[in-house]
């Protein structure tokens, strides 16, 4: 059991909870990432850690509400404890002095790079951030990221903070300008992920992506969340989630993400009618 | 001489449609008999077939007198998990094996004795043990068999045990891996509760090497550690459509129903999709766990497919059976080749080449060899990939100082479990590679033996050496 001690609404539908948790906060690396479990029903989901304290023993999540587990999440309240939660999983990002870094993300993608930019100014490394959002309201943690970053790049899907349109837009942009950058770290939705790859690729820049695979235990032992990197199956929760962008096979990810998207959909469905029905 | 009692079963029209036990077990008047046909020989060749030391001669003769509660007493003695190993051990290869019954007839049917008095004597009557504690802290690393094995004995020693488990429940393998339908888990929970009331602690959520560190575990005051964290870690095979949606290993398809429930989704959460028609691809125990889950969940055809011959099979021959008459199609000397699918993804066939069997290989089977030209198809939405496992990485990747295998398992004494690091013991799968619950129960019993001595030495010298401090010299 795991107390949240601390709950703020970030965007619509988008909250952050510090949880009380000290040895994985003793133990966490920016990258890693926690399994959490609800209730005796409950499914296993993962989600990134975006912060940890190890003095206070606290870690940070930011949670969407997506599916039938985040939503219920949603109703739990500083004192509530998460029965499950199992961490830190995953082996984190190599932090070391790459020079100029370029911290792309979208969406929620925005939380959990932002462990990996601290860690990486920290190290002494420039940090440039390229941060997308469906609209202005939907930014999450850009003025933490903001306190770390030399440079803030925003774009919106609807215009209304910075550049209308992708936020790979801008990256290539700054890319063309003739600005140079050592290294690229990418987090969000795998479409996002993927064109910035294919970007980065032109101008040879490496680049670290965090995937998202399903997963059931997290530790190595379902294979769900397999991956093809370099044309070698590697297992997201105990190999990554982060893996040298340029090989991964994106649209294999895709594939297999959507595999439950119809049970996904019942459950989620299921309830909400069944919070329909108490309120 | 009088024949060998059989077990009720639920009929296979009936019990493929549920996930209950299939095996009912003896009624009393059975298990009296049963016992009365044992000749309770002067030398019993069958305790020496046993891994853990089961006093079978004893436990039978209490049985025999109807004295149950005191039959469970002796096997616990030895045993803390006989409701378990009545019913998962291959017997017929070890106890029976060597019951000298069998060399004319049928061995006694020392397992279904012992799932008889571990599921009927009165629990709740029996004294605990009454142990002196020693004040010694031991770690055991995982929940399985290995561990809950050495935990049990470790606190009839008298030493202060936490097991640090990975997954929100206890168990391992018992918990995730076998289904319902043969070892249900309540039978675990139970004798779960046994090793709780010996004063075992566990930890859940604690994946030992991430959540905490060994070092971090001696730093706590740890003063000697078990790892038996298994083979959990699902091989596949390398073929070309492995990745796509709806194939599983057959530790995701068997975590997902086992330990998740997801066959009562959407009473749970997890989700578990397999569509009309299953392959299995394999010949184990798992693969035959993996096929029969499949029937139940609804599949209207289940094949497993095998790359040897029917005799080869590696599983258990009363599993196959049991699959045999659930209706579980085998197509032997077949080997996949590659996986079709869909443009979306999802599976639509295994590819498969006809196998012959050549010369016997180092495992002292014969080896499959592949006939030219004979590609064939099965149609399949679902493929479950039972072709074994290694060693579950979490731990072992985060382990400094304790050497592996060159096949990635832990060097550690076959009699002892004693590793190249003082203190730090290791025992079952994650030594030996995967084979079954009573041998690393076995593992687990020995090491805690050793443990034992070591700790005690340590404490006739007066000083309790820190194993940190070896770690770090290393």
């Amino acid at each position: 059991m795991a107390e949240i001690i601390a709950k703020r609404r970030l965007a619509p539908q988008i909250t952050l909870y510090e949880i009380s948790a000290a040895r994985i906060a003793q133990n966490a690396r920016p990258g890693q990432f926690v399994i959490l479990r609800l209730s005796e029903q409950g499914e296993r989901i993962p989600l990134t850690i975006a912060d940890f304290d190890r003095e206070r023993g606290v870690i940070t999540i930011v949670v969407q509400e997506v599916g039938k587990t985040t939503m219920e999440l949603a109703r739990y309240e500083p004192g509530d404890h998460i029965l499950d939660l199992l961490g830190p999983c995953g082996t984190g990002i190599e932090i070391k002095q790459y020079g100029r870094v370029a911290c792309v993300c979208g969406g929620l993608g925005a939380a959990p790079i932002y462990p990996k930019a601290k860690a990486l100014r920290a190290a002494g490394n420039e940090i440039i951030t390229f941060i997308g959002a469906q609209t202005a309201e939907r930014f999450v943690f850009s003025e933490e990221l903001a306190a770390v970053s030399s440079e803030m790049h925003y774009a919106t899907d609807d215009g209304s903070y910075g550049h209308h349109g992708f936020v790979t837009d801008v990256l290539r942009k700054y890319l063309e300008s003739g600005r140079t950058v050592d290294k690229a770290i990418a987090v969000g939705p795998v479409p996002m992920m993927k064109a910035v790859c294919e970007i980065t690729k032109q101008f040879d820049i490496p680049t670290t992506v965090s995937l998202n695979a399903i997963m059931v235990d997290g530790t190595g032992m379902c294979g769900g969340c397999r991956v093809t990197v370099v044309g070698e199956i590697k297992f997201s929760c105990i190999d990554g989630p982060s893996f040298d962008g340029h090989q991964v096979d994106f649209d294999e990810l895709t594939m297999r993400q959507r595999f439950y998207r119809q049970q996904e959909q019942e459950s989620m469905q299921r309830h909400v009618c069944r919070l329909g029905g108490i309120e | 001489m009088k024949t060998r009692v059989e077990a009720s079963k639920q009929a296979p029209h009936i019990r493929v449609k549920n996930f209950e036990e299939v095996n009912r077990g003896l009624t009393l008047e059975q298990a009296v008999l049963e016992a009365e046909r044992c000749l309770q020989c002067k030398k019993p060749l069958c305790m020496d077939g046993c891994p853990v030391e089961v006093p079978i001669k004893e436990f039978i003769a209490a049985l025999k007198e109807g004295q149950i509660d005191k039959s469970l007493a002796i096997i616990r003695e030895k045993n803390s998990l006989p409701a378990i190993c009545g019913r998962v051990c291959p017997q017929e290869n070890q106890c029976e094996g060597l019951c000298v019954l069998g060399r004319r007839g049928q061995p006694i049917a020392i397992g279904l004795l012992e799932r008889f008095v571990a599921d009927h004597a009165d629990k709740s009557r029996l004294p605990r043990p009454e142990v002196e504690p020693t004040g010694f802290k031991v770690a055991v690393i995982g929940s399985g068999p290995a561990g809950l094995s050495a935990a049990a004995d470790l606190a009839l020693m008298g030493h202060d045990v936490t097991v640090f488990e990975c997954l929100h429940e206890a168990g391992g393998v018992l918990r995730y891996g076998i289904p319902e339908f043969r070892l249900p888990t309540s039978v675990v929970d139970e004798e779960l509760e046994y090793v709780k009331s010996l004063g075992v602690k566990f930890e859940m959520n604690v994946a030992v090497g991430q959540t905490i560190t060994v070092e971090q575990l001696w730093d706590e005051g740890y003063q000697a550690i078990f790892a038996g964290t298994g083979a959990g870690l699902p091989y596949f095979l390398g073929i070309p459509g492995e990745n796509s949606a709806g194939v599983y290993s057959a530790n995701e398809f068997l975590t997902r129903v086992n330990l998740m429930k997801a066959y009562l989704f959407p009473e749970y959460d997890t989700p578990i999709k397999i569509g009309r028609r299953v392959c299995v691809i394999g010949g184990g125990n798992v693969a035959m766990d993996a096929a029969r889950t499949a029937v139940r969940l609804g599949a209207e055809k289940v094949t497993i497919v095998y790359r040897r011959s029917p005799k080869e099979l590696p599983a258990r021959a009363e599993e196959v059976e049991n699959a045999l008459e659930e209706g579980v199609i085998f197509e032997c000397l077949a080997s996949p080749v590659r996986i079709l699918a869909s443009d979306e993804g999802a599976v639509t066939g295994l590819v498969c080449q006809r196998m012959t069997l050549g010369d016997p290989d180092s495992s002292g089977r014969r080896s499959p060899i592949p006939i030219p030209d004979s590609e064939f198809t099965i149609s399949t939405d679902t493929v479950v990939v039972a072709v074994g496992q290694g060693p579950n990485q979490v731990l072992l990747r985060n382990l400094q100082g304790v050497e592996l295998t060159p096949r990635g398992y832990i060097a550690a004494d076959g009699e002892t479990g004693a590793t190249n690091v003082p203190g730090f013991y290791a025992g079952g799968d994650i030594v030996t590679g995967a084979a079954t619950v009573i041998a690393a129960m076995g593992a687990g019993k020995r090491a805690a033996r050793a443990i034992d001595a070591y700790l005690r030495e340590d404490k006739l010298q007066g000083t309790v050496t820190f194993p940190s401090q070896k770690l770090t010299q290393k």
